[in-house]
């Protein structure tokens, strides 16, 4: 099912249950080699005033789900279907100008690169100004006011002064301070942020990753956070949805991630970073192998040609598809294996090699 | 293997230094005008004094514009320094020429960031990594072509894989073409500038595995230059704490991680997101203000103190030398943390 305009948009209870709700979604987009299944039967849903944080590696899906959100996906580019319900209302089969109408004021977006993702040629105050007065009808010295307001608000030092400077004026840390004051000047109550931290240095991550734990606590937003730093997401999220070739491999909240993953991809991920906060091991547990192209996705399990457990299933993995289901609490796994041989392999195989 | 020969004959010099650098200085000038005049310039490396121990790792970590890649460029002599001295195996390469370094290539060798632009897209892989071969005029025993897919199979490629070009490969893979046209002349020293901050986190920890594999296999010496700290913790033996443009610190493995000194490390590591939620309530963050200074103008004396919770006058006035605080640990700092107690540890 693609967008389509004539499509009415239907309104369910708002206010009840989670802010978005994201349903069986799938993005495909058509090429010449054949259709990119970039996200194919995502679901997954956030409250307001928590923040989910997704994780997985480049080509898993995570921004994509993120602009079909938002969307802005070409028009026709993108085959997308499935539900995305923002407080209640259903964006896939609302029209452009209703989306348009929210993006912005209801949901907005951090980008990994500030520097392109503003423009060149306008002023930083200018861009939040025009931002500001499409949704609000005030005068434009109400919304320099605003703008000021934002960007002392995000830190940015002097802002009487500032407000009127151009993007590469900025600092890489400023700029990305100045995107979140544009993001935040409608008081969304959505706040997608895609790899906000990843461009800038350790100890200004550190800054955004505070600035943006205060600012959601002032404004009870929902947060994504969308991330293949698992330092990043144990800093902020309440829960985590690990994503493989397009589709959710494990679901929990961040305790029960970190603390007892039952995902053998999540167990990779894991031992694929070095720890500052452990003794130093002698060698890295990589996972072997490269992510799946999304045009030939194995059948099964995406993650079993991986996998170091996949003879464990039986063969279940190669033929059949794992559907993310409830293993006990609200933690959600897609694998094929016997829970309590999880909880094993975990106990003894992994956790002690961390 | 085809490479076992090179590893023989270097264990009685162990611990010797297989390159220092004195004294090192690097300034980019900014000209302007129709004359071209200098008005000022970027001050990226600043005088550096440190040593590379045959068969270790060192690291140079630090925030960009630290100048850690511009030190790695002077290392291979890929920029020419503005002042101090480079001593390879006890020869002076600072000022040789180009057609007076080209035999050194050999033994100097460098491994880049972005495995999308370092590999010509025209050339097979083939092409790629025999490029070393051809340039040198070395005849490899067997040819070319099998010395070529020796290396290959060396760093965990197909060998058969010889007449791809580099945009069918993976950014891992192409991280790992990229290390076998390094490893080609069996080079003694390898600059490695973010060999694996491109890559995916299950990438990345196979490529951290094979360089230290081929570090042991092959008895290469390594100057790693990363911005994360904890891969750097896992690969180096020592390491050197870089902040515009000036080694602030510069000490072992475990010293510096056990015991960091000076202020600006203490910051870093606390900076560093670690993987536990546990932590998040935990622990203390120090959060330095602002953001790193311009090099082109960069504060005077300490030029971290702009930055610095602990500055004081003297930090404004008198810059601090980097003195050894600890066993084979130097700080630059009037005030540094962590100081060994009055006896110092066995």
């Amino acid at each position: 099912m693609t967008i389509t305009t004539d499509e009415r948009t239907h309104w369910s209870t708002p206010g009840a249950g989670p802010f978005l709700q994201v349903k069986d979604l799938q993005v495909h987009f058509p090429t010449d080699d054949g259709v990119v299944k970039s996200v194919d039967g995502l679901s997954f849903s956030v409250e307001r005033g928590k923040t989910l944080g997704i994780v997985g590696e480049s080509g898993s899906g995570k921004s994509v789900t993120s602009m079909s959100v938002m969307g802005l996906h070409k028009a026709g580019a993108a085959k997308i279907s499935g539900q995305i319900l923002l407080d209640g209302q259903d964006l896939v089969a609302a029209s452009r100008e209703e989306v348009r109408q929210l993006r912005g004021k209801r949901m907005a977006m951090i980008f990994q690169d500030p520097l392109s993702a503003m423009h060149p040629y306008y002023s930083v105050g200018n861009q939040i100004i025009e931002a500001y007065r499409v949704h609000n009808d005030v005068s434009k010295k109400q919304a320099r006011a605003h703008a000021i307001e934002m960007l002392d608000r995000v830190g940015i030092p002097e802002p009487h002064s500032r407000v009127d400077s151009y993007p590469h004026q900025y600092s890489g840390g400023m700029r990305q301070r100045a995107m979140i004051a544009m993001a935040l000047s409608c008081d969304p109550d959505l706040l997608i942020a895609d790899e906000p931290t990843t461009a800038l240095d350790v100890t200004v991550q550190a800054q955004i990753l505070d600035l943006i734990r205060d600012l959601q606590k002032e404004f009870n937003s929902a947060v994504i956070l969308i991330t293949h730093d698992l330092g990043v997401v144990a800093e902020l999220a309440d829960h985590i949805l690990v994503m493989y070739a397009g589709r959710g491999a494990e679901y929990g909240s961040a305790e029960q991630i970190f603390n007892d993953p039952e995902h053998p991809y999540t167990w990779g991920l894991l031992g694929s970073m070095p720890r500052m906060d452990r003794d130093r091991t002698e060698r890295l547990m990589p996972i072997k192998g490269t992510p799946p192209s999304l045009i030939n996705v194995p059948v099964g399990c995406a993650f079993s040609p991986r996998c170091a457990f996949e003879a464990n299933t039986g063969g279940r993995a190669r033929t059949e598809r794992p559907e993310l289901l409830d293993a006990g609490q609200a933690h959600l796994v897609a694998c094929h294996l016997p829970q309590a041989q999880r909880l094993q392999i975990w106990r003894d195989e992994i956790a002690p090699k961390l | 293997m085809a490479l076992t020969e090179t590893t023989s004959g270097t264990a009685d010099r162990e611990a010797a230094d297989l390159l220092t650098v004195s004294g090192l200085v690097k300034h980019f000038p900014i000209r302007k005008g129709v004359l071209q005049r200098q008005v000022a310039a970027v001050q990226a490396v600043d005088g550096l004094d440190f040593a590379v121990r045959q068969g270790e790792t060192l690291s140079l970590v630090g925030e960009s514009g630290c100048g850690k890649s511009t030190t790695g460029r002077l290392l291979t002599r890929l920029e020419e320094p503005t002042a101090g001295t480079i001593t390879f195996e006890g020869r002076d390469i600072s000022h040789l020429s180009e057609g007076q370094m080209r035999p050194l290539r050999r033994d100097i060798q460098m491994i880049f960031q972005d495995p999308y632009s370092s590999l010509n897209p025209r050339h097979t892989v083939g092409k790629i990594v025999g490029a070393p071969y051809r340039l040198q005029g070395v005849e490899p025993e067997g040819g070319v072509k099998k010395a070529v897919q020796a290396q290959l199979e060396l760093v965990g490629l197909n060998p058969e894989h010889y007449n791809r070009y580099p945009h069918e490969f993976s950014g891992g893979q192409r991280q790992r073409i990229g290390i076998a046209r390094t490893l080609a002349l069996k080079p003694k020293l390898i600059v490695a500038d973010e060999p694996v901050s491109a890559l995916d986190v299950s990438i990345q920890a196979q490529v951290v595995n094979l360089l230290e594999d081929l570090q042991e296999e092959l008895d290469l010496t390594y100057v790693f230059i990363a911005h994360d700290l904890s891969v750097v913790r896992h690969v180096s033996d020592r390491v050197a704490v870089m902040y515009l443009g000036k080694i602030v610190e510069i000490a072992d493995r475990e010293s510096l991680y056990s015991f960091p000194m000076h202020p600006y490390t203490v910051a870093l590591m606390s900076a560093v997101p670690v993987p536990d939620t546990r932590r998040r309530t935990q622990r203390e963050r120090i959060r330095l203000q602002g953001d790193v200074p311009s090099p082109i103008n960069p504060p005077p004396a300490c030029r971290f103190h702009t930055r610095c919770w602990k500055a004081q006058e003297v930090c404004r006035t008198e810059e601090p030398a980097l003195v050894q605080l600890r066993r084979g640990h130097r700080v630059a700092c009037h005030f540094p943390e962590n100081l060994p107690l009055a006896s110092p540890e066995a």
